[in-house]
């Protein structure tokens, strides 16, 4: 089975994190289904050209998410229930809107004026989509 | 001291006395169905702790083991289990690649032919090519395809990638991930090629003057190290944070690198009147910088 994932190198968040997002993805979208087999660490080191430490690693954080189940010595499955609330994009976003508040503090902007500025650029993203 | 058999490779207080260099107390660890990177400048000593793996060179004091292999004792019956592929590695310039099959098959039985042969059609080499009319790369990849077509145990390889394109560059790491598929299977490799043992590796060992700096599991490093950029205002000293590698302040800005990194010293630097700004994560080759120049000047308090 060929998995899909791509990594990129000039994606500043580390490999594993990115290999968990794309796994989260294609559950959220219903291609991988609850129960169903996934590749083995070994199968996907070797697909993705990238050590099983960091696929070991991203197996074990959606494990222990509930995202996936793996069995030792019996691979992985897709949870029966993957609970896909976004724990771990929650705390990048908190670490992204504290670099906001920081720089509005050093350009002396308001607090209104930065969940402004934060409104505008949900604003364009919603038009990019339409 | 208890035998471990997960080890692939095992190297205790492992010495080596030159007139100009000197490899000194060497430790090393690397378990079965791993990769392990080797990262070092030029001269650092990357070379001559392989070649005492491989029984080349004979250590001065100190115990290597190699799947089970006592060196440099017991090289003769290593050398069957273990694949080596250096740049100095000498193919004969006259005869073709396929000679080349046929001579390493005479010697080791475990040979596999459909393998080879499949390995030439995936780096684009044509047996009946003399080794002469070779390019630099397609030499690589020959020397490459002749050890990796017995199906070694271990591999070791003396900078496989310097010298290649981008394209035989990521043909030869996909070979090499591919013979990771078999769990029992391991892979040591030399590099001052960053970017291929960030990418493949699961441990990573730093040398650097004929020591061992660090070594340790490659997600470890990702995530323990960090460059961090504080605000330090005037009359406001930076508290001391665990692991600091390196430090420079310029105006109120204080750049540090940490070894440590704890979410909780943004809290630490807040409470002494500081403020983190950015804190960034390293990529291997700003690690293996950062670590040589600290051990260079003597590690900060």
């Amino acid at each position: 089975m060929h998995s899909g994932i791509t990594i990129s190198q000039s994606d500043s968040r580390p490999m594993y994190l990115q290999i968990m997002e794309q796994i989260k993805q294609r559950i959220a979208l219903g291609d991988w289904v609850p129960g169903q087999e996934i590749p083995s660490i070994r199968q996907l080191a070797v697909e993705l050209r990238v050590s099983v430490i960091t696929i070991k690693r991203a197996y074990l954080e959606l494990d222990r998410e509930g995202i996936i189940v793996t069995q030792h010595g019996k691979g992985s499955t897709v949870a029966t229930d993957p609970d896909l609330s976004p724990r771990l994009y929650d705390q990048e976003l908190t670490e992204h809107v504290d670099q906001v508040a920081r720089l509005g503090e050093l350009l002396g902007h308001s607090p209104e004026e930065l969940a402004n500025r934060v409104r505008e650029a949900a604003d364009r993203l919603v038009k990019e989509h339409v | 001291m208890t035998t471990n058999t997960d080890l692939a490779v095992q190297f205790a207080g492992v010495g080596k006395k030159y007139p100009h260099f000197t490899l000194d107390d060497i430790h090393l660890e690397q378990e079965e169905g791993s990769i392990m990177g080797f990262i070092g400048a030029n001269g650092a000593g990357k070379s001559t702790t392989i070649r005492i793996l491989m029984g080349l060179v004979h250590q001065d004091h100190g115990m290597v083991r190699v799947l089970g292999h006592t060196m440099p004792h017991q090289q003769a019956a290593a050398k069957f289990d273990i694949g080596y592929v250096s740049e100095d590695m000498r193919l004969y310039r006259t005869a073709t690649i396929d000679w080349h099959m046929r001579f390493i098959r005479s010697i080791y039985p475990t040979f596999d032919q459909a393998y080879a042969e499949q390995l030439c059609r995936r780096f684009d080499l044509k047996p009946q090519q003399k080794v002469k009319g070779l390019s630099h790369g397609q030499r690589v990849k020959a020397a490459l395809m002749l050890v990796l077509a017995r199906r070694p145990r271990l591999l070791v390889l003396d900078e496989p990638t310097t010298g290649l394109d981008p394209i035989a560059r990521q043909e030869v790491l996909g070979e090499l991930m591919q013979v990771l598929s078999d769990e029992r299977r391991t892979i040591l490799f030399s590099s001052h090629n960053t970017l291929d043992v960030e990418q493949i590796s699961d441990s990573i060992t730093f040398i650097d003057r004929g020591r061992i700096i660090d070594s340790g599991d490659k997600e470890g490093y990702l995530d323990r190290w960090r460059r961090m950029r504080v605000d330090v205002p005037p009359g406001v000293s930076l508290p001391s944070l665990p692991g600091t590698i390196q430090k420079a302040s310029t105006g109120r800005i204080t750049v540090l690198t940490t070894n440590s990194f704890d979410p909780a010293m943004t809290a630490l630097c807040r409470d002494a009147g500081a403020t983190v700004h950015n804190i960034d994560r390293m990529t291997l080759e700003e690690i293996f910088v950062a670590n040589v120049a600290s051990r260079r000047e003597g590690v900060l308090a």
